[in-house]
């Protein structure tokens, strides 16, 4: 075990490497000059501009460069700095906990509601039931995140407080602690929850149709023991397997969400970051966000083999 | 150790006339959307306590079914029992609530599969499958149950049994699985033991292995075992009398002995000519011709018409009833003693 999880992580660094440099290209080449956006509508003086130029490495090959920053991160865990000089961890530091907040409020949402209504829905096929439960998984697949989102900010946030007098779902910032997370983790996890429901209502009503489950039934157990324990425990795995490979999905793809809901998260950060070309903030955030996937996947690896005893790694 | 009896079913030992099990005149049909498929049409069979009763058929001919239904695991829907007794010491299980049903499965009925490694769950321990009815029907503790998960795998002659009892299915041979199943099955010491081709997936003498277990635990606990197969040289040593099964009838019911010696139905005459025999070594094997019928639509009059070489005209029209031949032995065939006889038409 302790050998695949050291040949996981050698294997991760070819990953990570290209990753790096793609997103590295990729900022390079969009148009645009990041010191003549340093100084807004003014226009910067030549020389200073040159000095800046020079200090960044924007005059050498884009090779170079990316060689200059990523062995910054490789051998001294430095991200590097943006053009006002702060340290690009720290402007990480703080967003990515924000991130991770909603990422997991959106996880554990998920993961309740998702699997909850899948369950539901598996144990009442073809009952009105689980028609109601699909046409809404079907509803919130396809309504883009940017419309769910705004309207659950009017109706729970907004109106709601208008009508009840009280900020159950505050529409803004985090400074509501955990609660601040509820409205924007729903939005985030919207179409999941709709994939999960189903993923979940399939892999259980497919695990009932198993010989084993019929095993338990001549048992003499009760059904409800026959789909709670012999059932889920089985039902279980891809399920485990989606969650877990989500939470990369969940913590990339919260711009939208960090920004209708004002949260100050690395998506929101990614954002300004691309719009100002801060090189070294962009490549951070998406270096993180690489690692952040390339873990997920390896836990979620070893937890299949916790899940299913026929899978061992040696 | 004391037996849950629910009310309305008797005790073991206690009244109940008759034989231990009796499957009376059953019927389940399939609602599909291609329509109707009649799986069971009216199956009759007993079988005794300490009795070895063997279900011989081909696949298809409603063989399972009929045991799914004695232990009341038939999904319904889509299946329909709509005639038919199974009558457990005298009870009519069909009767029965789905809580008393419960209480008879596993623990007075047991039932082994087929295929021990898809029948068995692949994320639990062998020992916590078997320790499992000691726990839920026993209210046995953790460690209490794994002892006797050990004794029922020394009992089932599974070597190593005390480590190997953490073991999961997918560890074991598939002989042994087998083993496991059977380990399980016979926990509760049930009263009847419907074994559904137990040996079909094993190799030659792992066969034959399991069989004689069977035929030893039997023995030890006198339960009745009802032991399905499609393959007549499986069983024949162990039974002691044999239902054949046609389209979801029985066509003959016999002693075994009395059927290998002279068939009265030319469907159980087929079967034993395709036996592979030693005397008749390097002769072309008989093969009954045709194919088992369609259920959705049956032929009318005696199912097996069509491919019937003792066939006459009302038999096209005539469904014909299990003629009783002696106290033990019927025969749903109205040519009975001709076939009896050994006459080929
Ligand atoms: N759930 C079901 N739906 C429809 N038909 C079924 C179902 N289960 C069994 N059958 C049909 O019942 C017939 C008898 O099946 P079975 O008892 O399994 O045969 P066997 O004698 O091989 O055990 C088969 O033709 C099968 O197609
Ligand atoms: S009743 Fe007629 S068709 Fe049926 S088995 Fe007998 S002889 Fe053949
Ligand atoms: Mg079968």
């Amino acid at each position: 075990m302790g050998r695949y999880v050291i040949r996981r992580l050698i294997q991760a660094i070819p990953v990570l490497l290209g990753a790096t440099l793609l997103i590295f290209c990729i900022v390079f080449a969009l148009p645009g000059d990041p010191i003549a956006a340093l100084f807004g509508d003014k226009r910067p003086d030549p020389a200073i501009a040159e000095v800046l130029r020079e200090q960044y490495h924007l005059n050498d090959p884009l090779l170079l460069q990316y060689w200059y920053y990523i062995s910054g991160v490789l051998f001294r865990g430095d991200f590097g700095v943006n053009f006002a000089d702060i340290p690009v961890s720290q402007i990480m530091a703080g967003k990515f906990q924000i991130t991770l907040n909603l990422a997991l409020t959106a996880l554990t949402m998920e993961a309740v509601i998702g699997v909850g209504l899948g369950l539901w829905a598996a144990l009442r096929r073809g009952k009105a039931t689980d028609t109601m439960i699909l046409a809404s998984t079907l509803l919130l697949i396809s309504v883009p995140t940017l419309v769910t989102g705004f309207v659950l900010q009017l109706l729970l946030g907004v109106k709601l407080k208008q009508w009840t007098g009280a900020d159950i779902f505050p529409v803004a910032g985090t400074f509501a602690g955990w609660r601040s997370y509820l409205l924007p983790g729903f939005v985030l996890a919207g179409t999941s929850i709709a994939y999960l429901t189903r993923l979940t209502r399939t892999s259980l009503a497919e695990t009932l149709r198993a010989d084993y489950i019929r095993t338990a039934t001549a048992k003499g157990l009760s059904r409800r023991r026959v789909v709670g324990r012999h059932g889920l425990r089985n039902a279980l795995i891809p399920l485990v397997t989606y969650l877990g490979a989500d939470l990369g999905n969940l913590m990339g793809g919260a711009v939208i969400t960090e920004t209708i809901f004002n949260l100050q998260g690395i998506g929101n950060q990614l954002f300004t970051s691309v719009y100002l070309r801060e090189q070294p903030v962009v490549v951070g955030i998406v270096t993180v966000l690489v690692l952040v996937y390339i873990l997920a996947n390896l836990v979620v690896d070893l937890l299949y083999a916790v899940l299913d005893p026929r899978i061992r790694y040696e | 150790m004391t037996k849950t009896t629910p009310d309305a079913l008797p005790a073991e030992g206690g009244p109940g006339d008759g034989p231990l099990l009796a499957v009376d005149n059953l019927h389940v049909e399939f609602q599909t959307r291609a329509g109707v498929v009649r799986a069971v049409n009216g199956v009759s069979y007993t079988v005794g306590a300490g009795e070895t009763l063997a279900v011989l058929g081909e696949s298809g001919s409603g063989k399972s079914v009929t045991a799914q239904a004695i232990m009341g695991i038939l999904d319904m829907p889509p299946a329909v029992i709509p005639k038919g007794e199974i009558r457990f010491r005298g009870t009519d299980l069909l009767k029965l609530s789905e809580d008393a049903r419960t209480q008879v499965r596993g623990q007075r009925i047991a039932m082994i599969f087929q295929d021990a490694l898809s029948a068995l769950n692949p994320v639990f321990t062998v020992g916590w499958q078997i320790s499992e009815m000691f726990r839920v029907h026993r209210g046995m503790s953790k460690a209490d149950g794994m002892k006797k998960a050990v004794e029922l795998m020394d009992r089932v002659r599974i070597p190593a049994a005390r480590q190997r009892v953490h073991d999961y299915p997918h560890q074991f041979s598939g002989g042994m699985r087998q083993r496991i199943m059977i380990a399980m099955s016979i926990a509760l010491d049930p009263e009847v033991l419907i074994a559904d081709e137990p040996t079909t997936a094993l190799d030659v003498t792992v066969q034959a292995q399991i069989m004689e277990l069977l035929a030893d635990l039997q023995r030890e606990s006198q339960m009745g075992l009802i032991l399905i197969t499609h393959d007549l040289g499986v069983v024949a040593d162990v039974a002691d009398k044999i239902a054949v099964m046609y389209a979801g009838r029985i066509v003959e019911n016999a002693p075994v002995y009395d059927i290998y010696k002279a068939p009265a139905h030319p469907y159980t005459k087929g079967l034993l000519d395709s036996i592979p025999r030693v005397d008749l070594k390097g002769q072309e094997l008989y093969a009954i011709k045709g194919l088992p019928p369609n259920l959705l639509d049956l032929p009318s009059g005696c199912s097996f018409n069509p491919r019937c070489p003792y066939r006459q005209d009302n038999c096209v029209t005539d469904a014909p009833p299990l003629y009783e031949i002696s106290g033990v032995r019927s025969s749903a065939c109205h040519y009975w003693r001709e076939v009896l006889d050994g006459e080929r038409q």
